[in-house]
């Protein structure tokens, strides 16, 4: 029990998939700029993380490792993220047009994104079980989410404080996003890695 | 024999999702034309039909199918043409009209207070509700509101409205855009006076 609470404490604080690991910059920069579609997007990455992760584990564990196709993992993966990805976009038009709306692009880049794909990928370098993958996909995605949001939180004060003008916009961003990452390292005690 | 059975688990697994999404996309079907919801947010939204369609959603819908010019809306005049010829990338067509305007400026209705006769009849047929006035009272036209769609001239009795161009204001002064005139250069046959001696000679 304790080792499953420890794989959330460590995925979204200690080994934070944005401010640590360094995966899926690109939404991050993308959609902080508002603190409304940053929680759509969380929402909409927690569960795309969440179910890729669990589909890509059982694509590991039942097709490609017994019959040792396990140079297969990329492809698959990416397989499988891509037709959840459509899945999650379809139901999104359907149930939300205001979210699918605010979403717009990003919401197919979360195919691309680095996170989901390096998730399903951390799972199987890690020979994570099956609870194990699907606390890890679902504490990366709560991380990303934590962060995204306070990160919009604070853009949109930048967006209204007195940057100079070279640095307005993503330069400022960046800055931010770095100092963040400084903060975060604060956690890496956290956790003891045996 | 790995080889076959890769091929044959990727091509499994692409099946299988192919079947997911086939199925997601029919039964997750957003119902609505896109196109017709762009061009109608474009349309000025007056309702009165002299589009020859009964409102600005039926036009919008013909447009968006192919059916319509984009040139039939007064009331949205030419820069609703344009930008309707800028969303479907079209070329910009002149605007449909019988009687051509004296100037570019958007049209109001005044009524000539001095014939009126207080019926009410052209407040009912005003969609914008732009008409002040009671039954046997004074009825005007408040010109900011009017849209220009000429809807109450058919039902006023006593024929008192009039369509009048807006003034020309500081606020809505406009350079007019500069025409370009065709012109033609009279050609000039010049004579080698040289040549020509050489050869005769």
């Amino acid at each position: 029990m304790t080792e499953y609470l420890l794989i959330i404490v460590g995925t979204v604080w200690v080994n934070n998939i944005v401010l640590s690991q360094f995966l899926g910059l690109c939404p991050f920069m993308g959609v902080s700029r508002k603190l409304e579609t940053a929680v759509g997007m969380g929402l909409a990455t927690t569960f795309v993380l969440t179910l890729s992760s669990i589909s890509s584990f059982l694509v590991y564990e039942y097709l490609l490792e017994p019959f040792h196709l396990e140079y297969l993992k990329t492809i698959s993966f990416i397989l499988v993220i891509a037709a959840i990805v459509g899945f999650t976009e379809l139901v999104v038009q359907k149930t939300s047009p205001l979210l699918h709306n605010v979403l717009g692009i990003y919401l197919p880049l979360i195919t691309t994104n680095c996170a989901v794909l390096g998730v399903a990928l951390l799972n199987t370098q890690q020979s994570n079980s099956f609870i194990e993958s699907a606390l890890y996909g679902f504490g990366s995605a709560i991380g990303f989410t934590l962060v995204l949001v306070l990160f919009a939180a604070m853009r949109e004060r930048l967006a209204a404080s007195d940057v100079p003008e070279a640095f307005q916009g993503s330069a400022i961003g960046m800055i931010t996003a770095g100092l963040m990452a400084l903060a975060f390292m604060g956690f890496t005690g956290l956790i003891k890695v045996s | 024999m790995t080889i076959l059975t890769a091929v044959l688990i990727l091509v499994g697994l692409a099946a299988v999702f192919g079947l997911i999404l086939g199925y997601a996309s029919v039964r997750f079907k957003v119902e609505g034309d896109p196109l017709a919801d762009k061009v109608d947010s474009l349309l000025p939204q007056t309702q009165c039909g002299q589009c020859t369609f009964p409102g600005c959603r039926p036009y919008a819908e013909a447009i968006a199918k192919g059916e319509a010019p984009i040139n039939q809306c007064p009331p949205g005049g030419e820069t609703t043409m344009l930008a309707l010829a800028d969303l479907l990338d079209v070329e910009p067509l002149a605007l449909d009209e019988e009687d051509s305007k004296e100037s570019d400026m958007p049209e109001v209705a005044i009524i000539i207070e001095e014939d009126c006769i207080g019926c009410t009849l052209c407040i009912q047929a005003c969609p914008v509700d732009a008409i002040v006035g009671a039954a046997k009272m004074m009825h005007t036209v408040i010109e900011s509101e009017c849209t220009g769609c000429e809807l109450c001239l058919p039902p006023c009795p006593v024929d008192c409205i009039i369509m009048q161009p807006l003034d020309t204001t500081i606020d809505n002064w406009k350079w007019k855009p500069p025409v370009a005139t065709e012109k033609t250069y009279p050609v000039i046959p010049i004579v080698l006076e040289t040549n020509a001696k050489s050869i005769r000679s």
